[in-house]
């Protein structure tokens, strides 16, 4: 009996499971990346060094509490609630009725930022003191230094980190069905409601998160593989006099 | 000659601790000088303030005869002027071999990358680094990396070199190496300014040595003096020391 209503459900509502998944990772591919754009800026932003005195020394000390307060509050409350007073707030406060959609990305971004601001901090922090001296000691300010330096370090330390909350978002967008957001949940909620087959729509809900969650995570470590290059490096023989170090620089400037 | 950099009472506190007290002295173009004395003793705290990585407590730091330490002075073009090389090499770790010596030539300098990759490669040809062009830090052994690490100071086309006991790190094997590299450049004219513990290759490459004690300058002179002929009873007693050590 279930096994039939397993096919059933499958063979009539495939197309609302796609777009439901489709909604899914789209909301959070896109609720990831500016998560984590938010949080490299505020990570950067609180490890500026501190001026001794001065006016930039009390706006600095400002943000950074604005910041914290930031980082705080939204981790220290649920995203299902998130959801609710941002949606509904915006309605009653602002008179602002935000399309589904965006909404459920804003309140995934803003959520992730503050999760990966303070993953961008420890992996700025975590960087060798070195690096930054040597950077200075060149003549790089503080933007040279993070942009040319310290940054390619820490988005390839952090990326683990950054792929860890790719997947949790998958999985928690499914709160988002409090403000009716079609994605997963939301639409195998109202599958399963049509036809009083909860466990039957819930399995096939259940495997899809897991193919999406799975397949993030082999491909986010196929790009850390890429990103750590080659094991091994080419070394140029003069000796040989087949190519000289200024032939291959050549070479690698002409493709 | 003129002084490429001359300090006037210089000192440096970390808290209620003095390090630097009252320190004078200059380097002039062209000359190599070794500073020398135990641990503890200030040496690379000095070195630290001349470059800015430290701020001074006080006292002067003149580069071709203006005060750096004036709030106007810009500080990044200053410390273009001078390279320095640290005793833990501090490659940029994301950067290969040739990127790590052209990386501050185009960012800094402006300078094309045509250009910087034909100046980065002149100077890891001077330190025998040419082959190497494509490795990361990870895959270089200590002495390479330094050799590296010289080579991205030499590449900023700097006033004066700034050592702070760039064999330290390094197994003994290796040590030769970088001291190969660093007597051609002493003899080449460049303007060097040398922390070490190596007393045999100060002896041998510098126009003068000081030796610093507690935060102060015990003793400056010539080599011969400061090895043959020491002044000073606190500079024989570290002679001693480290000499018996060998
Ligand atoms: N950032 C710092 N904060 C506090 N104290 C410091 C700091 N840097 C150095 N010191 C102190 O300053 C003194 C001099 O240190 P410095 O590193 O200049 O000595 P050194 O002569 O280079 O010694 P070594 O030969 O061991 O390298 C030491 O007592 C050290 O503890
Ligand atoms: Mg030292």
């Amino acid at each position: 009996m279930t096994y039939e209503w397993l096919v059933r459900i499958i063979t009539n509502y495939w197309p609302m499971f796609i777009r439901g998944a489709g909604v899914t990772l789209l909301i959070s591919i896109i609720g990831t990346i500016i998560g984590a754009i938010i949080g490299l800026l505020i990570g950067v932003i609180r490890t500026i060094p501190m001026p001794e005195r001065g006016p930039k020394r009390v706006f600095l000390k400002f943000v950074n509490f604005l910041l914290s307060a930031y980082i705080e509050f939204f981790r220290g409350t649920p995203m299902i609630v998130q959801a609710m007073v941002i949606f509904y707030g915006s309605a009653l406060v602002f008179n602002v009725y935000m399309d589904r959609i965006l909404a459920a990305i804003f309140i995934v971004s803003i959520n992730t930022g503050a999760y990966m601001a303070e993953i961008v901090r420890g992996g700025i922090i975590s960087i060798d003191k070195g690096q930054f001296e040597a950077a200075q000691a060149i003549g790089m300010n503080h933007p040279q230094t993070m942009l040319n330096v310290v940054l390619p370090q820490v988005i390839r330390n952090i990326l683990p980190a950054t792929g860890n909350e790719f997947v949790i978002n998958i999985k928690d967008t499914s709160v988002l069905n409090v403000i009716s957001v079609t994605e997963l949940f939301f639409q195998t909620k109202s599958i399963a409601g049509n036809n009083y087959r909860y466990f039957e729509a819930f399995f096939v809900a259940s495997i899809i998160y897991f193919v999406m969650t799975f397949t993030v995570t082999r491909i986010l470590r196929y790009i850390e593989r890429r990103l750590d290059g080659p094991d091994s490096y080419i070394m140029i023989d003069n000796q040989m006099q087949v190519e000289r170090p200024e032939d291959a620089l050549r070479k690698k400037g002409q493709n | 000659m003129e002084n490429v950099i001359e300090i006037q009472h210089l000192s440096k506190s970390f808290g209620a601790n003095e390090v630097l007290k009252d320190i004078n002295f200059s380097v002039k173009k062209g000359e190599v000088v070794c500073i020398i004395g135990s641990s503890g003793s200030g040496k690379s705290t000095l070195l630290r303030c001349i470059n800015l990585l430290e701020r001074p407590s006080g006292g002067k730091i003149l580069y071709n005869g203006e005060n750096i330490l004036d709030e106007k002075h810009d500080i990044f073009k200053y410390r273009t002027k001078l390279g320095m090389v640290f005793q833990q090499f501090n490659l940029f770790e994301n950067h290969n071999a040739l990127s790590n010596c052209v990386v501050g030539q185009m960012k800094v300098l402006g300078r094309s990358r045509e250009e910087a990759e034909e100046v980065a490669l002149k100077f890891l040809k001077v330190v025998g680094m040419e082959q190497y062009i494509n490795a990361r830090p990870k895959q270089l052994s200590g002495g390479q990396k330094q050799r590296v690490a010289i080579a991205r100071a030499l590449s900023m086309e700097p006033d004066v070199m700034l050592f702070d006991e760039p064999t330290s790190a390094l197994d003994p094997e290796m040590v030769g190496e970088v001291l190969k590299v660093m007597k051609e450049l002493a003899q080449s004219g460049l303007t060097m300014l040398i922390v070490t513990h190596e007393m045999g290759f100060a002896k041998e490459v510098s126009d003068r040595v000081v030796f610093m004690d507690k935060g102060v300058i015990a003793e400056e002179g010539p080599p011969e003096q400061i090895f043959n002929n020491p002044k000073e009873e606190r500079t024989r007693e570290f002679l001693k020391r480290v000499l018996n050590q060998m």
